[in-house]
């Protein structure tokens, strides 16, 4: 395993090098940049939910903006409406989302292929409808207004957007680590057999309808999460905020940074908004190249930036390192070649 | 008993724009497997160009119609080549993934061409029809009565041509009419350019009842997909069935039931159908 | 005995693939499955494995009734099959399809996986060990670390049936498991399959190739038409006159 190791080293490095600049970031960039970087965080947090979902599972679910809107809402209600502090709504709102997905789990996972997609897209569309009709609990298209900041944790304050950065950063470390473990698990490895192929893990005894029901718990509780996060740090929410298009914008940012891969999620999410910020003055244009680029990535760079850079660095290590003749298992989850 | 037939004929107009979008969607995903999320998006840009060749260029209704048919075919052979045939080898979800791009790149491009605003196409046939108290306007008889026109000309096409019947046999055995000589692209484009131009019929004749604008493909593809998933996907009679099913029932959902959650309908119909039996209603080749 | 079918019966549709078939498998013997094409062999084991459920009579396995388990349960109740085709986890490589196979045994949840508690690092040792020791047996440790994608077809053989062995199967079926490999091979697959045979595991399949399955069989069942119609040592079967019929008269040669 010594391909492993040495790649865990250079990642090792990445890791810390990417948070030494997390951290680092408010000192140097003005206010604006600072909130779309936390917003980013927070959209990659979700992202993460729909990676594990697609990019491990195989299961492409379009019905994660409607865990994030779900999300958005419930904590926005459970602190404006009732006065429940951020740090009860939250767990509140991230397990309520995961059990919710267990539910429509029990539906949706009979069913194959196309026909999996198209009703989680359709349950999403509901959850939007819902969201967006229910004027008396959610304002309708007024949405919420005057969510209240998340609570004091003990000593810690989130007045300021600076602290407000850091609480989503904190979060979104949390997603990582959690996301990290489960990948790199048993029950990872077992998620991954499930997209391989279900029939194959079925036959060697792994149930699979258990597993499934598992990892969209787990992709909705993070999604969920994310949406209350969101509530909590833009302070006003519209049914937008559930709007199947926002699972398109996950499943680009996803795209971009590579599915199946610990990296791709924030990588993507964060080279996505930095191209939104670059096109600028191509604002109008903004959907169109994203479009575009999407159509591009699937059939000609379907396993993304991260995954990409781990296919050369792989390669360079076989060119030059002949040492590490026992290959490298660091490809073992990422998805095959061609396809 | 009034409202009943007033909403019954709203039904089949609804439904008959239905049908042609859902037809459209059937056909591509009987002979590809793909599920063109774009295809509503064809229908946006179907409206447009009837839109524009009516307003700017002056043509006259149905010339104008067949413009944005001639359009789409050219739209929808482009899709096939530039973004679905290079994937037909791909997973499910990679082909649903590039159909999102073209949708997102669809809608986009015509809110920096055409901008966000509603409009709507001129209405000619504005004559309305009283039967005791029963109101038509021309317009929606003529979205009825044309929808069946073209679905007839489809059909006859399907039955009667030797194109045409490949495409039906390799609706039906994709790998079988490959076997047989059939060429296979030209069938998939043909498809494609077919099922275009359903799409630019369904936005010609729907374009002057309702609004014309960047996002309008969204809901209705949907739609279509609950359609199609119900009357089994692939299957041309359940595309037409189901369209005026849904069509109909939205239509007595938002009168007898609530306007808002007249939409919710049928996101909770193939819900619960899916619920009942998870591989469709008309589901073919069980194990 | 370790598995009984009585009655055993299929239909799809108004077709008949297999007809009241009543038979044994005794503990630790290797017992192969042949009739001409369409006899119902495929269809006979893929009842025995779970893949489908029988339309009447009943399967036991160690005297536990099996007509309504679910797939993953038929491995967990002590059943590993192989694939005509072979079937592996193709992204992965060869040490990661047996870490998967071994799933079963292991018990380790969410929890474990993000508090890497003692059992998360045991199991996961457990697995890896245990993947190797099934690596050796099945002779393919000099491949560990090879994609699937870029082994030999026998080695892919060999693998598939590592990954019903990691298991600790009571029964391993195997489904023509020397379909496309040459005379060579075939014979270190017989090798591998009377190895199996010897650390106590019984063994059934289907399988084509004549020879093998006469020089490897403790007892044959004889196919046709969905209906049992002969039963015994190779010798008796060779001999028996319903059996070359049923293989003339079906116009095929094995």
């Amino acid at each position: 395993m010594a391909g492993q190791k040495k790649w865990f080293k250079g990642s090792t490095l990445l890791v810390v090098l990417f948070l030494l600049a997390a951290l680092a970031l408010p000192q140097f960039v003005s206010r604006y940049y600072i909130q779309v970087i936390a917003m980013s965080f927070i959209f990659a947090i979700a992202v993460y939910g729909l990676n594990l979902m697609e990019g491990y599972l195989g299961l492409l679910s379009l019905a994660q903006a409607g865990f994030f809107g779900i999300g958005a809402y419930m904590s926005g209600l459970l602190t404006l409406k009732i006065h429940v502090s951020f740090w009860l709504a939250l767990p509140i709102t991230a397990l309520l989302t995961a059990v919710l997905a267990v539910l429509i789990g029990f539906i949706s996972f009979r069913t194959r292929g196309h026909y999996f997609v198209i009703l989680t897209l359709c349950i999403g569309v509901i959850i939007n409808l819902v969201i967006e009709k229910w004027e008396s609990l959610t304002g309708g298209v007024r949405g919420l207004i005057g969510i209240p900041k998340p609570s004091p944790l003990g000593p810690l304050t989130f007045n300021t957007l600076e602290s407000q950065y850091y609480l989503v950063l904190a979060f979104l470390i949390l997603t990582v680590f959690v996301m990290q473990r489960v990948v790199n698990s048993l029950v990872g490895r077992t998620f991954v057999s499930i997209r391989n192929s279900e029939e194959l893990a079925a036959t060697l005894g792994i149930n699979v309808m258990a597993n499934k029901l598992l990892a969209f718990a787990i992709a909705a509780f993070f999604t969920g999460m994310a949406g209350a996060l969101y509530a909590g740090f833009i302070r006003f929410i519209g049914p937008d905020v559930s709007n199947p298009n926002l699972t398109f914008e996950f499943l680009l940012y996803l795209l971009i940074g590579g599915q199946a891969t610990i990296a791709g999620p924030i990588v993507g999410t964060l080279v996505a908004s930095g191209l939104t910020e670059g096109l600028q003055f191509f604002q109008e244009y903004r959907m169109v190249i994203f479009g575009a680029l999407l159509m591009i990535m699937v059939k000609f760079f379907p396993w993304g930036i991260v995954g990409f850079s781990k296919m050369l660095w792989s390669k360079y290590q076989k060119h030059f390192m002949k040492k590490a003749s026992e290959g490298t298992a660091t490809m073992s989850t990422a998805k095959g070649g061609e396809i | 008993m009034d409202l009943f037939a007033q909403q019954l004929v709203n039904g089949l107009t609804l439904g008959s724009i239905y049908c042609l979008v859902a037809l459209g969607l059937t056909l591509i995903y009987g002979i590809m497997e793909v599920p063109n999320f774009a295809h509503g998006h064809l229908y946006m840009v179907g409206a447009y160009v009837t839109f524009f060749a009516m307003t700017l260029y002056g043509l006259n209704y149905w010339l104008s119609a067949l413009l944005a048919g001639v359009v789409l075919a050219v739209l929808g052979v482009l899709m096939e080549r530039i973004v679905f045939h290079p994937l037909r080898h791909a997973p499910a979800s990679n082909k649903f993934i590039a159909a999102v791009g073209a949708m997102m790149f669809l809608e986009a491009l015509a809110r920096v061409l055409w901008g966000s605003d509603f409009r709507s196409i001129p209405v000619i046939y504005d004559k309305v029809f009283t039967i005791g108290t029963l109101r038509i306007t021309e317009q929606r008889l003529i979205v009825i009565i044309a929808a069946i026109f073209l679905m007839i000309a489809l059909n006859l096409f399907l039955k009667k041509t030797i194109i045409g019947s490949s495409i039906e046999a390799m609706a039906q055995n994709r790998d079988g009419a490959s076997l047989v000589g059939i060429n296979v692209n030209n069938v998939a484009m043909l498809t494609f350019a077919i099922a275009s131009i359903l799409a630019a019929g369904a936005a010609a004749l729907a374009g002057p009842i309702f609004l014309v604008f960047p996002s309008m493909g969204a809901l209705i593809i949907m739609k279509a997909f609950v359609i199609i998933v119900i009357g089994g996907m692939g299957s041309i009679p359940g595309a037409v069935l189901g369209g005026y099913v849904l069509g109909i029932t939205e239509a007595m959902g938002a009168s007898y039931i609530s306007t808002d959650y007249k939409d919710v309908v049928a996101f909770l119909v193939l819900i619960l159908i899916l619920t009942i039996k998870p591989t469709g209603i008309f589901a073919k080749g069980v194990r | 005995m370790i598995l009984e079918t009585k009655s055993l019966t299929k239909n799809f549709g108004g077709l008949t693939a297999l007809n009241h078939v009543d038979f044994q498998i005794l503990e630790g013997e290797i017992v192969a499955i042949i009739g001409p094409n369409g006899a119902g062999k495929s269809t006979f084991f893929n009842l025995i494995a779970g893949f489908y459920r029988p339309s009447s009579g009943s399967i036991a396995f160690m005297g536990k009734d099996m007509s309504n388990t679910k797939i993953h349960q038929f491995a967990r109740a002590g059943i590993a099959r192989t694939f005509q085709t072979t079937h592996l986890f193709s992204d992965g490589t060869v040490m990661d399809n047996l870490i998967v196979g071994y799933r079963l045994k292991t018990k380790m949840g969410f929890w474990d996986a993000v508090l890497h508690t003692p059992r998360a690092k045991r199991e996961e040792k457990e697995s890896r060990d245990k993947a190797q020791k099934v690596l050796e047996f099945v002779e393919l440790s000099g491949v560990a670390y090879e994609p699937v994608s870029s082994i030999s077809q026998e080695a892919a053989k060999r693998l598939a049936i590592g990954l019903g062995l990691i298991s600790e199967p009571r029964l391993l079926l195997l489904d023509e498991p020397a379909a496309g490999i040459n005379h060579d091979e075939t014979a270190g697959l017989a090798k591998l399959i009377k190895k199996i045979q010897g650390v106590g595991i019984t063994v059934c399949l289907i399988e084509h190739k004549m020879q093998m399955v006469m020089n490897l069989a403790d007892r044959i069942m004889v196919l046709n038409y969905g209906s049992k119609i002969a039963e015994g040592a190779p010798r008796e079967i060779n001999s028996n006159p319903q059996v070359i019929e049923a293989y003339l008269g079906g116009g095929e040669h094995a």
